[in-house]
């Protein structure tokens, strides 16, 4: 019951040493001190909170107030002229879109055969599957700059591919792998035991089980990985740079040079004087993109996730 | 008995099956991460078998195609700016998350969560751009080039924050519910609770969510490609351009041939072994919180 048993951190906050004499005045001045304490990180945390909000403002106005100028249905559908100061963009959301259906083409059936293995057929400290997500958490960890090496070095060179939109596409599926895997992998362990018991004692094969119980139940966080991946794609440059190339004609096939969107900028930004004002237009078109991925996203998160597992 | 295992025999096999076919992607998905290992050494080799390893680290500067190789001026100014952001990101991210925990009343809070979410999904090109159109010249104005380490160290320390902000607030949100009850029985001030009680609860998230933006800054090409000026120097200030290491790659992957392509490899394998290092750091903390516990 005595002061001595509670432990001193949590009986001195202010960090203010204790002295033996505890006069009234002493402890006025202490308890003021703490308040100050209080008010100060009050202040600093709102200050913190509003400054990353005016700055997050003043990009998105400036971006807003400088590229919806800009943005039209010319801009959108017409191709770019004089390295992209003029005309627009259409070639490059070609580009972007067939970029995008390679990686999802080659990274879904890879990423959902994995998460499968290892939310249903591998116990969950199993040697293999432990392995399998180490090596995906290194994946996940690898910059892009490297993916980008490698992709190079790999796709465009070892395989012959060159500059392509299927190298950059290969490339971009490796990257959005991680991310894939570990959404479908805990939609699937969130689906209810009594799920695949139930199942077991109807007498059905686990693959039946699988198809048409487990994977319709696990759908929503799918498609929520999905959207990840693909948002994590569409912003994606420096893995694209010495992948998929910089060309930004129209592309004939998966074998030529395409220029995604966020190149695009880059290379408006940084190699082209006078680009300014289609870059703005292109960021802005780059971040409705974004903001409709990641709306989905979360709005797939919230409603359709919940209703469906508990339904 | 012979028929009825004859039954129910096809359905194992196409279990049988199934399980095959599984493992045989996740051995193709698993072994994806060695293979980039594998051929960022084997094209790093050639050069390392002309010049050995030291050269990389005690060559006076940066020329590949005279055969001088010294990655160090890159690698300084490399961690020079994610050491930079990661100072000023980490305060800002970890008084953000404490802000929509304990300081911000509840709608307030799910809207700033919501401002870091769509801020976490701006990509670094964006982030890139907006610099070099706004903060490049406002900084110009206050100590020119303008393209410098500081630039740099600004616009990474915004791209990582949501990012610390984000798995900052899910650890606070792993604290648990008694220790405030406590705290609070105790009548502690707000900031004495934070100090005292949530910041050492929630020690290893905090953690994680640092390694985590550090990596994220590490491995940035675009941001610092557009904003720091890429000139190959150790700088004297923060107002000076630099080089770092992936906007090296970034830079020179256009025409580098030979010895040169293969030194740009053995820097890209620099960058995934810090990367790794890193990861080995945040697991390893994530162990010790479960013996902890």
């Amino acid at each position: 019951m005595s002061r001595q048993n509670i432990p001193p951190s949590q009986n001195n906050p202010s960090g203010v040493p204790r002295s033996p004499a505890t006069t009234k005045s002493d402890l006025i001045a202490r308890s003021q001190k703490i308040a100050y304490a209080d008010i100060l990180l009050s202040l600093l945390v709102w200050a913190v909170a509003i400054s990353v909000t005016a700055v997050f403002v003043w990009i998105s106005v400036d971006i807003v107030w400088h590229g919806a100028g800009h943005l039209s249905w010319e801009f959108l559908t017409k191709e770019p002229e004089e390295a992209g100061r003029q005309g627009g963009i259409a070639s490059i959301l070609v580009s972007t879109g067939l970029l995008l259906s390679v990686c999802l083409g080659v990274a879904v059936p890879l990423g959902l055969g994995t998460a499968i293995l290892l939310a249903e057929f591998t116990v969950l400290n199993n040697w293999f599957g432990r392995l399998v997500r180490r090596s995906l958490d290194m994946l996940a960890s690898v910059p892009s700059i490297v993916f980008g090496l490698f992709g190079n070095a790999f796709f465009c060179v070892t395989l012959g591919l060159g500059f392509s939109i299927l190298s950059g596409g290969l490339t971009l599926a490796c990257m959005v792998l991680p991310l894939l895997i570990r959404s479908v992998e805990e939609g699937l362990r969130s689906v209810p035991h009594e799920y695949r018991l139930g199942a077991a004692s109807l007498g059905l094969s686990r693959s039946t089980t699988l198809v048409n119980l487990l994977l319709p139940a696990a759908f929503p966080s799918l498609a929520a990985g999905l959207i990840l991946g693909i948002g994590r794609a569409i912003a994606e440059t420096a893995a694209l740079m010495y992948t998929s190339g910089y060309v930004e004609r129209m592309p004939e096939s998966l074998l030529d040079s395409g220029r995604t969107l966020s190149l695009h900028i880059y290379s408006l930004s940084m190699n082209v004087s006078g680009g300014d004002s289609s870059a703005y237009a292109s960021v802005v078109v780059l971040m409705i993109l974004l903001l409709v991925t990641n709306g989905a996203a979360i709005w797939i998160g919230e409603h359709w996730l919940h209703s469906r597992i508990q339904n | 008995m012979t028929s009825s295992a004859k039954k129910t025999s096809f359905p194992q096999n196409v279990d049988r099956l199934l399980v095959w076919s599984l493992r045989g992607i996740a051995v193709i998905v698993g072994t994806i991460v060695l293979f980039i290992i594998g051929f960022l050494i084997l094209e790093s080799l050639p050069v390392f078998r002309k010049v050995g390893v030291l050269p990389f680290l005690r060559d006076t500067s940066w020329n590949p195609m005279q055969g001088v190789y010294s990655l160090t001026p890159m690698l300084i100014s490399t961690l020079l700016v994610v050491a930079g952001a990661v100072l000023l990101a980490a305060p800002i991210g970890i008084l953000s998350a404490l802000f929509c925990h304990y300081y911000a009343p509840k709608p307030v809070a799910n809207l700033y969560r919501r401002l870091l979410e769509i801020m976490s999904g701006i990509p670094g090109v964006v982030y890139g751009f907006w610099g070099l159109v706004v903060l490049v010249p406002l900084i110009n104005r206050l100590h020119p080039p303008g393209t410098s380490l500081l630039t740099g160290i600004l616009l990474l320390a915004l791209l990582i924050t949501p990012t610390i902000a984000l798995i900052a607030d899910a650890s606070l949100a792993g604290v648990p519910q008694e220790y405030l009850q406590g705290a609070v029985a105790l009548s502690l001030s707000r900031w004495g609770t934070i100090r005292e009680i949530v910041l050492p609860a929630a020690r290893s998230g905090l953690f994680t969510s640092i390694i985590l933006g550090t990596g994220r800054a590490i491995g940035e090409t675009i941001i610092v490609l557009m904003v720091c000026g890429n000139i190959v120097q150790i700088p004297s200030s923060v107002f000076e351009p630099i080089r770092t290491l992936p906007a090296n790659i970034a830079l020179e992957m256009d025409f580098a041939l030979g010895d040169h392509r293969s030194a740009l490899f053995v820097s890209g394998l620099l960058l995934m072994g810090v990367n790794l290092v890193l990861v080995l750091l945040a697991e390893a903390i994530a162990q010790e919180e479960i013996y902890h516990n």
